[in-house]
C-alpha cells in the first residue's frame, strides 16, 4: 500500500477546491495577467482531476513567485531562479507527483536560466510555467532579460542596448520537448495548453504572457492575439523541429512589433522523459524511491556486507 | 619517526600510477599485521608535474604521516615537460629525485630509476649523499620493466627493489597483487617483481642500511580506508540513496563513490550544471522523503550558500559535506587547509542555524557523517561535515568493526498519513506544519503526495501552515523555535559525549586545542613533547556549531596555556574560540600552517618549545606564530 494515498487517487474536482480559504483573494494589482495563469491552473487541475495533495507547486521569486501561495497544494516557494533544480528531484523522488514549476521572466530566464538550460535538456517530466511580462514587476519596474530592446527603466535610463532573449527559441534549443506560448487575455486556451503540458511526458515549457498594469504601461496588453494553431496564415507543423524554430522566431520578432501570436508551438511526443531514460540504463529504480522508507520489510544494505571487503 | 619505522615515499609524475601502487603497498603491509597511514602530494595538473605518496608503517598505531622520511622510491617522471632548467617548471625530469631530498632522513634510503633519472644532474649531490650517510641504488627499473613487456612496470619493479632492501617478505606483496590485478598483467608483473628482487639481492649490498620495515600484529580485522571512503559508506548506512553533484576537487571523491554505488542500491546519483542547483536538488529529493546530500569544495560551496539558507527556513533535512582546500578562491586546489572554516559556519544571509562536525580520524569520519545525517532528519535542519584534502585523501588502517553498525534509514520527524488525520490544519484544510510550540523545537513534517498533509514550504517567513506572514510575534514564535533545535541538539551531543577528543594526562599544564584532521597529528606531537618531559594534554574539537562550550571552557580552565594549531592564516578556530567562550584570548597562542603542507608532528613540537617558552623566533617561515592576545 502507498504511504502517498493522495497520488492517483479517482476523483471529481472542481477548481474551487484549489483555492485556499486563508487568503482566497491574491494581492497582485487589479489588471495583473497573473491572475490569468492561477485561473488557468486551477482549471487544469480540475480538469485533469488532480487532487490538492497529489500537486506540488514549486515557485521562484517575483509576483509569480506567489502563486503557490494562492493555489491549494502542496507548495514551495523557493528562491530567485531556482524553483527547477527543487522540482526536479522532488519528481526523481516520488515520480507520482504531479510537478509544476512556475516563474517570471527574470527568474526563469535571467537568474535561472542555467537552471532552465539543463532541465530542458534532460527533458524532465514536469511543467514549466513562466509569466513573462518582459519587466520585473516586485522590484517596480527595471528592464528584464524579455524586455524589448531600448526599454527604458530607472536601471536603463537611456533605454536597454540589450536584444531581448528568445524564450521559445531557448527552449528548443536547449531540449524541451513540449513549447507553447500562451496569454493571460485567452483563458481558454490557456487552460488548454497547461492541460496538455501537465500530460506531456518530458519538460513542458509554456511562456505565458502576463500583462504588468503598473510597472509595463507602455507595453501592450498582449491583445488582439493569434492562435497559429487555428489560423489559416500561419501554416506549420509543430512536430518538426526546423519548421517549429522558424515559427518561434517570427512570433519572437512580431511580439515586439505588436502582433501577439500563441499557441502549440513544438510538441515530441515520443522522446523519453529524463525519468524513463534513467530508468533505462538502471540509475533509477523503478519504484518510488520515497515509497522504499515507509516499507518494513524492505532490507536496507550496508556498507560492512557490501563494500568493505575491497578495503581488506 | 622511530627508530622502528619505515616511512617510505614512492615519487614520480602525476598520470604514472604512484597513487594505485602506494595504495597497493600500504595494503599489503596491513595484511601483514602492520599500522600504516598515507600522505599525498599531488599537483593539480592535467598530466605530469611531480607527485608522491608517503606510506608510513609501524607496528604501533599511528595517526599521522610523522616526520619526514627514511625511503625513497624514485621513479621517473614520464610525462615530464620543460627539461630545460630555465622554463618555468624547471627541469622536471628529475624533480622525483631532486624534491625530496630536503626532507629525507639521514641513513635514508635512495632508490632510482637510472633508466629515467641522472643523479648527476643534482648540484652536490654526491657530498650531500656522504654527509647523510644516504644509501644509494641507481637500478635501471624501466629497463628491467621493458624487458617483461611494459615499461609502466617500473613501479613493480621498485616496489621489489624497496622489499630486498627493507626487508620486506616478498610474499606480502605479491599475494595483494594477485587479488589486485587482472591476470594478464599479473603474470608480467611478478615475472618483474622476481627479477627485481633477486637481482637487487644478488648484485646490490642490501644489508648495511639500517631502514626496515617492522614486523606485528593486529589483534582484529582492519581495512585500508580513507576519509572520503568513511563518510560515503557512512552516509549509505544511514539510507542516504540520493546524491547531487558538480566534479570539484577535492570532494568529487565523496561524489564518485556514491555515484558508483548508488545505482546497484536503487538510489540516484545526479551531476547537475552547478553547486547551486546540486544543493536545491539534495534539497527537492530530502523535502518529497528521500534520504539524500549534496558536496563541494570552498568555491563550489560558495553557490550553495543561497539553498543552505533555505534549507534553514523551510527546515529542510539537508546533508552537505565540504572538502576543504586551500583558498582564497580557486587558491591550491590539490593542497589541504583548514580556511573554509568561517565560510562553512556562518555563509548564507541571516542568523544561521546549521550542525557542522568536522572529524579528525577516518573512523569519526564514519561515525559523525552517520551522526549528521540523524540530526538533519530528525531536526529538520542542515547538517555539514567539514573536512579536508589531507583527511579525504589520506588512507589508515582501522578497525572493520567500526563499520560493523545497523544501518538506520529512519526519515526522522515526519508523520504518516494516519497521523496527519490527528494533527492541526488551519481553514483551508492546510497542514499546520510549522507549528509554534513544541517539545525540542521541532514540529514534525509531512511529505508531497500524502493525503492531508498539504503546506507552504517558502524561504519568507511564514505561519504555521507556510502561508507568508511578517506578524512581529509569529516571527519571533518561528525564530525562536528554530534556534532552539540548536539548543537541543547541544544537548543530545552532551548527552552523547563522544565526538570531541582529550589526549594525555589530565593534570597537564599545557594544552594543545585543534579541529578537525590535524587531530591525530596533534596527538602525536603531543606523546612527544611529554616524552621530552614536557606536560601537555590535547583537545581535538569535531562539534563546531553547535559548539561544546562547556567542555572546550573546563580544558582551557584545567591548563595554564594552550597552543592553538589549526591550518588557516588568520586563526580562525582560536577566534571561534574566543567568540563562543567570551574571552581566553590572554590564554591562547596560536600556530598556524597554510603553505600547501598538513602539519608534521615536529612542526608542532618545535612551534610549542621554541614560540610558546622560549619566545624565539621560528627557524623558517613553515608555520607562524601569533602570540596570545596581550603579548
Amino acid at each position: 500500500m502507498s504511504a502517498f494515498s493522495a497520488i492517483g487517487e479517482e476523483t471529481e474536482k472542481d477548481q474551487n477546491e484549489f483555492t485556499p480559504g486563508l487568503e482566497p483573494q491574491p494581492t497582485w494589482c487589479p489588471g495583473c495577467g497573473d491572475f490569468g495563469v492561477l485561473k488557468a491552473l486551477k482549471g487544469a487541475a480540475a480538469e485533469l482531476g488532480l487532487s490538492p495533495d497529489e500537486m506540488m507547486v514549486m515557485t521562484g521569486i517575483g509576483c509569480s513567485g506567489k502563486l503557490n501561495s494562492y493555489f491549494n497544494s502542496y507548495g514551495f516557494h523557493t528562491i530567485h531562479g531556482r524553483s527547477l533544480p527543487i522540482a526536479r528531484a522532488a519528481k526523481l523522488a516520488n515520480p507520482g507527483l504531479t510537478v509544476v514549476a512556475a516563474g517570471g521572466d527574470g527568474d526563469g530566464y535571467g537568474i535561472g536560466g542555467n537552471h532552465f538550460m539543463h532541465t530542458a535538456r534532460e527533458n524532465h517530466d514536469i511543467t514549466y510555467i513562466v509569466f513573462n511580462n518582459e519587466i520585473f514587476g516586485l522590484t517596480k519596474g527595471q528592464t528584464s532579460p524579455t524586455s524589448p530592446k531600448g526599454h527604458k527603466s530607472k536601471t536603463q535610463p537611456h533605454g536597454s542596448a540589450k536584444t531581448p532573449l528568445r524564450p521559445l527559441s531557448l527552449s528548443l534549443n536547449a531540449g524541451a520537448s513540449y513549447i507553447a506560448r500562451t496569454a493571460a487575455v485567452n483563458p481558454n486556451q490557456a487552460k488548454e495548453i497547461i492541460v496538455e503540458a501537465i500530460e506531456h511526458d518530458g519538460f513542458s515549457h509554456v511562456d505565458f504572457l502576463t500583462q504588468c498594469p503598473t510597472w509595463n504601461k507602455d507595453a501592450r496588453q498582449y491583445v488582439p492575439y493569434i492562435d497559429i494553431n487555428e489560423s489559416d496564415d500561419y501554416e506549420f507543423d509543430n512536430t518538426n523541429r526546423a519548421e517549429a524554430s522558424e515559427m518561434m522566431f517570427e512570433t519572437e520578432n512580431a511580439l515586439h512589433e505588436g502582433t501577439v501570436l500563441t499557441g502549440r508551438y513544438y510538441v515530441e511526443s515520443d522522446r523519453p522523459s529524463y525519468q524513463q531514460e534513467k530508468k533505462q540504463i538502471g540509475e533509477m529504480p523503478e519504484e518510488p524511491l520515497a515509497e522504499r522508507y515507509f516499507d518494513d520489510s524492505y532490507e536496507w544494505e550496508r556498507s560492512y556486507d557490501k563494500f568493505l571487503d575491497k578495503h581488506k | 619517526m622511530t627508530d622502528h619505522e619505515l616511512i617510505w615515499r614512492i615519487a614520480g609524475g602525476s598520470g604514472d600510477g604512484i597513487a594505485s601502487t602506494s595504495q597497493n603497498f600500504a595494503k599489503a603491509l596491513m595484511r601483514a599485521g602492520l599500522h600504516v597511514f598515507t600522505h599525498r602530494h599531488y599537483p593539480s595538473r592535467i598530466r605530469g608535474g611531480h607527485t608522491y605518496t608517503e606510506v608510513r608503517v609501524s607496528a604501533d598505531p599511528i595517526q599521522s604521516r610523522g616526520d619526514g622520511y627514511n625511503f625513497l622510491l624514485a621513479l621517473g617522471d614520464s610525462f615530464a615537460r620543460n627539461p630545460s632548467e630555465g622554463a618555468y617548471y624547471g627541469n622536471e625530469e628529475i624533480k622525483p629525485l631532486s624534491e625530496n631530498l630536503d626532507e629525507l632522513a639521514e641513513g635514508g634510503v635512495i632508490v632510482y630509476d637510472s633508466g629515467l633519472l641522472d643523479a648527476s644532474e643534482i648540484e652536490n649531490f654526491d657530498e650531500r649523499v656522504e654527509e647523510n650517510n644516504w644509501h644509494v641504488y641507481d637500478i635501471d627499473l624501466r629497463s628491467m620493466a621493458r624487458e617483461h613487456g611494459r615499461e609502466v612496470m617500473r613501479n613493480t619493479a621498485g616496489v621489489a627493489v624497496t622489499c630486498a632492501i627493507a626487508d620486506i617478505e616478498p610474499d606480502v606483496i605479491k599475494s595483494l597483487m594477485s587479488d589486485a590485478m587482472p591476470d594478464k598483467i599479473l603474470e608480467p608483473n611478478l615475472e618483474v617483481f622476481d627479477d627485481a628482487y633477486e637481482t637487487v639481492q644478488s648484485e646490490y649490498d642490501v644489508d648495511t642500511p639500517d631502514v626496515s620495515a617492522p614486523t606485528g600484529e593486529h589483534d582484529e580485522e582492519q581495512v585500508l580506508i580513507s576519509g572520503s571512503d568513511a563518510i560515503a559508506y557512512a552516509a549509505i548506512d544511514e539510507g542516504c540513496r540520493f546524491i547531487s553533484g558538480y566534479p570539484m576537487t577535492p570532494w568529487t571523491e565523496v561524489f564518485v563513490i556514491m555515484s558508483q554505488n548508488l545505482p546497484e542500491l536503487g538510489g540516484i546519483s545526479e551531476q547537475v550544471e552547478d553547486e547551486i542547483a546540486a544543493a536545491a536538488l539534495a534539497m527537492g529529493a530530502s523535502h518529497a522523503g528521500v534520504k539524500a546530500m549534496s558536496g563541494s569544495s570552498g568555491g563550489g560551496f560558495s553557490l550553495m550558500s543561497e539553498p543552505l539558507g533555505l534549507a534553514e527556513i523551510t527546515e529542510t533535512p539537508l546533508v552537505l559535506v565540504e572538502a576543504m582546500r586551500a583558498g582564497p578562491s580557486t587558491g591550491m586546489p590539490t593542497k589541504p587547509e583548514q580556511s573554509d572554516m568561517e565560510h562553512v559556519l556562518y555563509t548564507s544571509q541571516g542568523d544561521s542555524h546549521r550542525i557542522v562536525f568536522a572529524p579528525g580520524t577516518a573512523a569519526e569520519a564514519y561515525d559523525q557523517t552517520r551522526k549528521a545525517f540523524q540530526i538533519a532528519y530528525e531536526y529538520q535542519i542542515p547538517s555539514i561535515v567539514l573536512y579536508d584534502q589531507k583527511l579525504g585523501g589520506e588512507l589508515s588502517n582501522v578497525p572493520a568493526s567500526v563499520f560493523d553498525e545497523e544501518p538506520n534509514a529512519d526519515l526522522g520527524s515526519v508523520l504518516s498519513e494516519a497521523e496527519l488525520e490527528e494533527a492541526p490544519h488551519d481553514d483551508s484544510g492546510k497542514y499546520q506544519r510549522y507549528q509554534h510550540d513544541t517539545e525540542n523545537g521541532v514540529s514534525p513534517r509531512s511529505l508531497p503526495g500524502q493525503k492531508g498533509g498539504r503546506y507552504l514550504a517558502t524561504g519568507n517567513e511564514h505561519m504555521p501552515a507556510g502561508h507568508i506572514s511578517e506578524d512581529p510575534d509569529n516571527r519571533i514564535a518561528q525564530m525562536n523555535r528554530r534556534m532552539q533545535k540548536v539548543e537541543s541538539i547541544r544537548e543530545e551531543l552532551d548527552e552523547d559525549g563522544e565526538f570531541n577528543t582529550v589526549y594525555g594526562p589530565e593534570d597537564a599544564d599545557y594544552g594543545l586545542v585543534t579541529f578537525g584532521s590535524q587531530q591525530g597529528t596533534v596527538e602525536e606531537a603531543a606523546a612527544e613533547l611529554n616524552e621530552k618531559g614536557h606536560s601537555v594534554k590535547v583537545l581535538g574539537v569535531s562539534e563546531l556549531m553547535p559548539f561544546p562550550k562547556e567542555q572546550v571552557k573546563s580544558f582551557l580552565d584545567s591548563v595554564d596555556e594552550a597552543l592553538v594549531v589549526e591550518m588557516t592564516a588568520s586563526a580562525q578556530f582560536r577566534g571561534l574560540v574566543q567568540k563562543e567562550l567570551g574571552g581566553y584570548g590572554d590564554k591562547m597562542s596560536s600556530l598556524l600552517k597554510y603553505n600547501g603542507n598538513p602539519f608534521e608532528p615536529l612542526d608542532i613540537v618545535e612551534g610549542f618549545e621554541t614560540a610558546l617558552l622560549e619566545g624565539e623566533a621560528l627557524p623558517d617561515n613553515r608555520t607562524k606564530f601569533v602570540p596570545k592576545v596581550g603579548e
